[in-house]
């Protein structure tokens, strides 16, 4: 495809994407439930996203993703919730009174909640990221827990509210406002991928010793990696609290590393598109496979099975499948491209003609 | 003045608690010790093997709980337990064949994956059965009639979980050390390839260590859910990951490494809670393995490894 | 002191009961190639491993352009020298890891062929330009070092033309065949702009036209990077053609050096291939 051509079909897409959160925006009474669902879509995006740059893209399997997010998540809180309002939402120890006066707009906000994150990070890398893959991955998964556990303790009730978290945190005015976000964190990491230090941390994932011969300092960039995914990490979690609008440290369990984990071997480690695609699937699937909860009757026979829970069992029967039948996920480690898109398009009638004639045994794995 | 009063006046005078209190935490603590030994061996046998953390065998050990609400409510303790143990087994070994064995060629990321996954399948799955709310575990007669020792008492099952424990450690020392299978299992988690190029076959060897693990997990759930009211399809997570960590402390791989960090979590969470300091309990785990990690990786009896380049 | 470009000390490497090298003592001068030869399992890789500091040594030191680059761990021999006024030179020599040592000027290519697997043969050579890059993660993120960039990128075409692998840039390196993969290995090395470059059996696994091309090759490539050549291997006629030095290991210790001459007609030398002969 000409170079042209490609521009213009990223142009026409953008304009498209952009009419179309328009539109939303101005009927969102109308479409409240597809914007949360997409709102949201776009929050995992950025977190994934962040998660694929350390894991799939750096080689380091780290399962704190709660935790940072936690830390993003509780810094935007406390300093958004309008100071008018805070005494009632720390009704039940009061407030520490040098933050009860800080106000902030939600962009600077994010920022901190992310630098916060990163800092937090920072200093968890130095002694673990020198642990070997399975170590690195519990041991995150402790500090997450660690993180959580002081989230919601007692001595530091006085800023986070213990217990009961923080309620009451104010929406943003549009949905521009998350996909906005998304787009610049996105785009960033994007641009860091394909960047010298990108392919540093390429190299790190093939062949740590290869790469430390080739002059690259192991400690430094992977410690890079882990600062700037949680950075991201941490900003996907302050949307998020403002998403939801309560929060409390039972949302930052590691569950949610788990989910965001799955997002990424769904879309496929490595690959940037395949992250951002899953996020939007998986969220909106989880709404989708929503019939699967309530009692299905068909032609007066009443179907078993259908009933509470069922959604989510169906769900990770198929994650199940991705990861024992697709370990590469829906993309690999390829990345959008309208070549791609193209040639998969021109090689649909030709695959399916190559099917028909083997009689059916051909079998493209 | 004779040692024990000094050390009597001490307690007293740091910990704010009798002889008896103290001595009825030591209790409390080696009961949930030997719990959470049992399961911990799980973790380090399949790592040991596989090189592999199984995330799932929380879950498992959860459903073992779920396997005696459900036989209990058909038949007598005494048939019970032994279909609790049978399914438990079944159900390891079934993960292991579904879920490990078709990626065991997949990069290690993978397999790690794929036993997040199932562990995730497992709470859902019991979600969707059980649903979220707590059921109440039975009570076997024998196991929660009250006991005393001296001036401590507690349900009998208090004081016989680490008389069991170390009865099951001991017996399987004996099995690893002394039998053919035992030597076949010590052989692959040396070499996995070479001990195949030797003609044992590892997928039995496998296997058996599921049955293994599993089955400690089940005994383990016997004893721990018997002191505790309920089960939640969430109850295996916290346990799973404190007797993974309990594991890690031992030194994973090692047997009698996994049963010591059992002991050392079990009872440091004990006294942490006597303390007070409950809300901490569950982190001290995590504060305990991140020093572990640091100072000493390998754990207590744990062996270092070089890569040859 | 001694105008060496690479100088091994006494250098001694001990795997728990297994002694890999044995009072190791060699030099190489500037200009020179030199090899080491040995049979299997002699302690070569290890010692190479020594020299770029994947590994300290039980004991002993290197020195690369009269700069101490690698010592034993503290509780070594070496742990005299440094007190006093030296206690700064031996911590930042006990720094040095691999990456720093690259940076210094030496490069290394593996027995075992360590391309990046999955990445492509030009990303393959640009990863290894990533060490001289001046900027930091935000203004490459950002594209700021666009000039930089693009220099580095020319760099590595240039390298990749020397190596007739040009027309192969956007291929994935494992799907090149292996003699191409070592030549790639190579380039990678190369691309680090050493002054000392470590070849660890370069002509493992190629047939005799294959070797004779990397003869002259590596001759070429000496020549035209004004380098120093240390390197391994098992080829004899590769090793005798184009080395003007040789050291000879079995089991960790050098056993002979000198010419390639010289040690051609060594008695040990020889016993340490073959095998003395039994008393019948």
């Amino acid at each position: 495809m000409k170079k042209s051509t490609k521009l213009l079909c990223s142009f026409i897409l953008i304009i498209a994407a952009v009419g179309l959160l328009y539109y939303l925006d101005n009927n969102h009474i109308k479409y409240l439930y597809a914007i949360s669902i997409l709102e949201r879509s776009a929050i995992f995006a950025i977190v994934a996203v962040s998660m694929n740059l350390l894991n799939g893209f750096t080689g380091l399997f780290s399962l704190g993703q709660a935790g940072f997010m936690a830390i993003g998540a509780y810094t935007v809180s406390v300093i958004t919730i309008p100071v008018g309002i805070r005494q009632s939402v720390y009704y039940a120890s009061g407030i520490n009174s040098f933050i009860a006066k800080i106000e902030l707009p939600l962009p600077l906000a994010l920022l901190l909640g992310g630098l916060f994150a990163a800092l937090v990070a920072a200093l968890i890398g130095i002694p673990v990221l020198r642990l070997k893959s399975d170590y690195l991955a519990i041991a995150t998964l402790g500090f997450s827990e660690i993180i959580r556990a002081l989230l919601a303790s007692p001595q530091l009730a006085k800023i986070t509210n213990g217990s009961y978290g923080l309620n009451k945190i104010p929406k943003y005015s549009s949905i521009f406002v998350p996909f906005g976000i998304a787009t610049i964190c996105i785009a960033t990491m994007v641009l860091l991928i394909r960047s010298s230090f990108g392919r540093a941390f390429l190299a790190i994932r093939e062949d740590e010793i290869a790469a430390e011969a080739m002059g690259i300092n192991l400690f430094k960039h992977k410690e890079l990696s882990f600062i700037i995914s949680s950075f991201f990490t941490g900003i996907g979690g302050g949307l998020l609290a403002v998403y939801m609008q309560s929060i409390d440290s039972s949302t930052f369990k590691i569950g949610i590393t788990y989910d965001i984990l799955l997002i990424v071997v769904l879309g496929g480690m490595g690959s940037v598109t395949g992250s951002v695609f899953a996020a939007f699937l998986v969220t909106a699937s989880r709404e989708w496979l929503r019939f699967f909860d309530d009692p299905l009757t068909i032609g007066g026979f009443q179907v078993p099975l259908f009933r509470a829970g069922f959604r989510m069992v169906v769900f990770s029967v198929l994650l199940m499948i991705v990861v024992l039948f697709y370990r590469q996920g829906i993309m690999g480690t390829r990345e959008f491209s309208w070549d791609g898109i193209f040639r998969f398009f021109v090689n649909l009638p030709k695959r399916f003609m190559k099917k028909k004639k083997a009689g059916g045994t051909a079998n493209e794995r | 003045m004779p040692p024990i009063s000094i050390f009597m006046s001490i307690l007293e005078a740091f910990c704010f608690m009798s002889l008896t209190t103290f001595l009825q935490h030591c209790l409390t603590g080696i009961s949930l010790g030997g719990a959470y030994a049992l399961i911990a061996i799980g973790y380090t046998m399949v790592y040991g093997i596989l090189r592999l953390i199984n995330f799932a065998h929380g879950e498992i050990f959860m459903m073992a709980g779920y396997f005696m609400i459900f036989s209990m409510a058909t038949v007598p303790w005494y048939l019970a337990i032994p279909i609790v143990i049978l399914g438990t087994i079944a159900l390891g070994v079934t993960i292991e064949r579904v879920a490990y064995k078709p990626i065991r060629t997949a990069p290690r990321m993978s397999i790690m994956i794929s036993a997040i996954g199932v562990s995730y399948l497992l709470q859902n799955l019991s979600t969707y059965l059980f649903t979220a709310l707590p059921r109440g575990y039975p009570e076997i007669p024998v196991l929660k009639s009250s006991f005393k020792i001296g001036p401590l008492s507690s349900s009998f099952v208090t004081f016989f979980t680490p008389v069991i424990t170390i009865l099951l450690v001991i017996a399987l020392m004996q099995l690893i050390n002394h039998t053919k299978i035992g030597m076949a299992m010590r052989a692959v988690s040396k070499d996995y390839e070479t001990a195949q190029l030797m003609g044992i076959k590892i997928n039995n060897v496998i296997s058996f260590t599921f049955v293994i693990g599993s089955f400690l997990a089940a005994v383990g759930s016997i004893l721990y859910f018997t002191d505790r009211m309920s089960v939640t399809p969430f109850s295996g997570t916290l346990p799973g990951l404190k007797c993974f960590v309990a594991a890690v402390l031992g030194g994973i791989g090692s047997v009698p490494g996994a049963v010591i960090g059992g002991f050392i979590l079990a009872i440091g969470e004990t006294f942490l809670v006597a303390f007070g300091y409950s809300t901490f309990s569950d982190a001290f785990t995590f504060v305990l393995l991140i020093v572990m990690l640091l100072v000493r990786p390998t754990g207590l009896f744990g062996e270092k490894a070089t890569d040859k380049v | 002191m001694n105008g060496n470009v690479l100088r091994v000390e006494n250098v001694t490497m001990q795997f728990g009961g297994v002694v890999a090298v044995d009072d190791l003592t060699l030099e190489v001068n500037k200009g020179e190639i030199v090899a080491l030869i040995g049979p299997n399992g002699a302690g070569k890789t290890t010692a190479f491993n020594v020299i770029t500091g994947v590994y300290a040594p039980t004991n002993g030191a290197v020195y690369f352009n009269d700069e101490l680059i690698v010592s034993n761990h503290p509780q070594g021999k070496m742990k005299q020298l440094y007190q006093g006024e030296n206690k700064e030179k031996f911590a930042a020599v006990m720094e040095k890891t691999p990456d720093k040592i690259t940076k210094l000027g030496i490069a290394r290519t593996f027995q075992n062929i360590r391309l990046f697997k999955n990445l492509t043969v030009f990303d393959n050579v640009l990863i290894a330009k990533h060490m001289r890059t001046k900027s930091n993660f935000l203004s490459a993120t950002y594209r700021f070092n666009f000039r930089e960039e693009a220099q580095m990128r020319k760099e590595v075409m240039d390298l990749l033309e020397m190596q007739n692998l040009a027309h192969l840039k956007n291929e994935i390196a494992s799907s090149l065949p292996y003699g191409q993969q070592r030549h790639l290995e190579i380039a990678r090395a190369l691309a680090t702009n050493p002054s000392l470059l470590l070849l660890d059996e370069p002509a493992a696994g190629m047939n005799p036209q294959e070797t004779i091309e990397l003869t002259s090759f590596i001759k070429k490539t000496k020549e035209e990077f004004n380098l120093t050549v240390f390197m391994i291997e098992h080829h004899m006629d590769l090793v005798m053609k184009i080395s003007d030095r040789i050291y000879v290991l079995d089991f960790g210790k050098q056993i002979a050096r000198g010419t390639p001459e010289q040690v051609q007609s060594n008695e040990r030398v020889i016993q340490a291939y073959l095998g003395v002969e039994e008393d019948a």
